[in-house]
């Protein structure tokens, strides 16, 4: 089956900013995302957990886009406007897709 | 003295305050006990209904008798007015930067929506009167606070932020918490008794037991919140003798502002106590959220564990019955 390549940028980001961030992605015309919610996990702050939390503050979110190589440096643009002052990471990977003209 | 003893004895043994010890015993014990944060949520969600729901029918069975403009004009004026206060005595107690400050300012300056319905059934359960409008007093409580101290950040550190205070602004003021709370005062408002009959057997009869479930998982993450600043430090010494104090002292003054407030405004007693617990308690959901939009330089460890881990249990345990009986003796209830 034909395959072709694709970026696969992950973005962990606090909760709060779900809303901006998502409304910046669909300005820079990256429709395409999934939004993840995260349990919990550890960073330079120490171990964090949602369980039997009540406030969005302290949560994270992972937003999942996959889009095609050439348009990878506006969308990092894009994130990193929200992702600067906040916590969180980004990281990119090398994947495939079979449907090329859906990104 | 002796009326403040046996009422905070009282008090330390109901199931509401042995539940919340019980979480924070099992969370500094590293129990697994915990509570999936979408059933955190529901309980929330449940008790911010029945609260604002019972507090609009009151309004409708005693009628407005006016106090309601003044009150929530006098509570807007105290939650702007108690982060200068807060700021103000960390600043002098604390080597928390400034962003750090104003941050666990704005906690300080807004309330604690938890405290507030603990108190309130503290009061139901003793027969003691109080102005059902007090919800909304709370409600309109929430956000002053955030705005000063976004105020005192911009002048202290000129402006940097880059956020939309416009979006900010209509964010904090449609937070769920505040538009729940308020929806179902105006609810309980219009329908009234009928309305309350028709629903009576879900807000009554459970509320209790639901906010003793509550408490038990506020018990649970603040213990989690002392466990983690103890032993990593996350929560930049928050732990300090200095922080520590002002845990401890920031609800005493702010209730003391509450008090004379209360008694001016010519509330019942128990009126008075929760104007004090308002002004005493910190915000622990909707201010953190704005706070991480606003001001994500300010580490939240701090203010969290001093809202949740300090303030909150002194006020649940100490707090309100001190209040209820300085209100006593104000008022003469």
């Amino acid at each position: 089956m034909q395959m072709h390549d694709a970026k696969r940028v992950e973005i962990m980001i606090e909760a709060v900013m779900e809303r901006r961030l998502t409304e910046l992605l669909e300005a820079a015309e990256v429709t395409g995302y999934t939004i993840l919610p995260v349990s919990g996990g550890s960073g330079r702050s120490g171990l964090w957990s949602r369980e039997g939390q009540v406030s969005r503050a302290g949560g994270m979110i992972a937003v999942v886009c996959l889009i095609r190589p050439e348009r990878l440096e506006k969308l990092l643009e894009t994130v990193f406007e929200v992702v600067d002052r906040h916590i969180g990471v980004v990281s990119v990977s090398d994947t495939k897709v079979l449907r090329a003209e859906r990104f | 003295m002796d009326a403040i003893l046996t009422l905070a004895a009282q008090n330390l043994l109901s199931p509401m305050i042995l539940s919340f010890a019980l979480g924070m015993a099992a969370a500094l014990a590293r129990s697994d006990l915990s509570f999936p944060e979408a059933v955190a949520k529901g309980m929330s969600l449940y008790l911010l209904f029945a609260i604002g729901f019972k507090g609009g029918v009151s309004v409708s069975d005693h009628g407005l008798d006016g106090g309601l403009l003044a009150a929530l004009t006098v509570g807007v004026a105290l939650s702007a007015a108690l982060p200068f206060l807060a700021f103000g005595l960390l600043r002098a107690l604390t080597p928390l930067p400034i962003t750090d400050a104003a941050s666990v300012a704005a906690h300080y300056g807004s309330i604690s929506i938890v405290t507030f319905v603990t108190a309130s059934t503290v009061l139901d359960a003793q027969g003691i009167f109080h102005e059902g409008y007090m919800v909304a007093v709370a409600a309109a409580m929430e956000a002053p606070a955030i705005l000063s101290a976004l105020w005192l950040i911009s002048r202290l550190n000129g402006p940097g932020a880059r956020e939309d205070r416009g979006a900010l602004l209509r964010e904090i003021l449609l937070n769920g918490s505040i538009v729940l709370l308020v929806g179902a005062f105006l609810i309980g408002w219009v329908t009234g008794e009928e309305g309350q009959r028709e629903i009576d057997a879900f807000i009554t009869a459970p509320f209790k037991g639901v906010l003793c479930l509550f408490l038990l998982d506020m018990g649970l993450v603040a213990g989690r919140g002392l466990r983690a600043a103890r032993q990593k430090g996350a929560g930049g010494d928050v732990l300090a003798p200095g922080v520590l104090a002002f845990g401890v002292l920031m609800p005493l003054l702010g209730a003391a502002a509450g008090a004379a407030a209360g008694w001016a405004l010519g509330l019942s007693a128990g009126g008075v106590a929760l104007l004090m617990v308002l002004c005493a308690s910190a915000s622990y959901i909707a201010v953190p959220a704005a706070m991480r939009v606003a001001l994500p330089q300010a580490n939240p460890a701090i203010s969290l564990t001093l809202a949740l881990g300090i303030t909150f249990p002194f006020n649940l345990v100490l707090g309100i019955p001190l209040y209820l009986a300085v209100a006593n003796v104000l008022i003469g209830g």
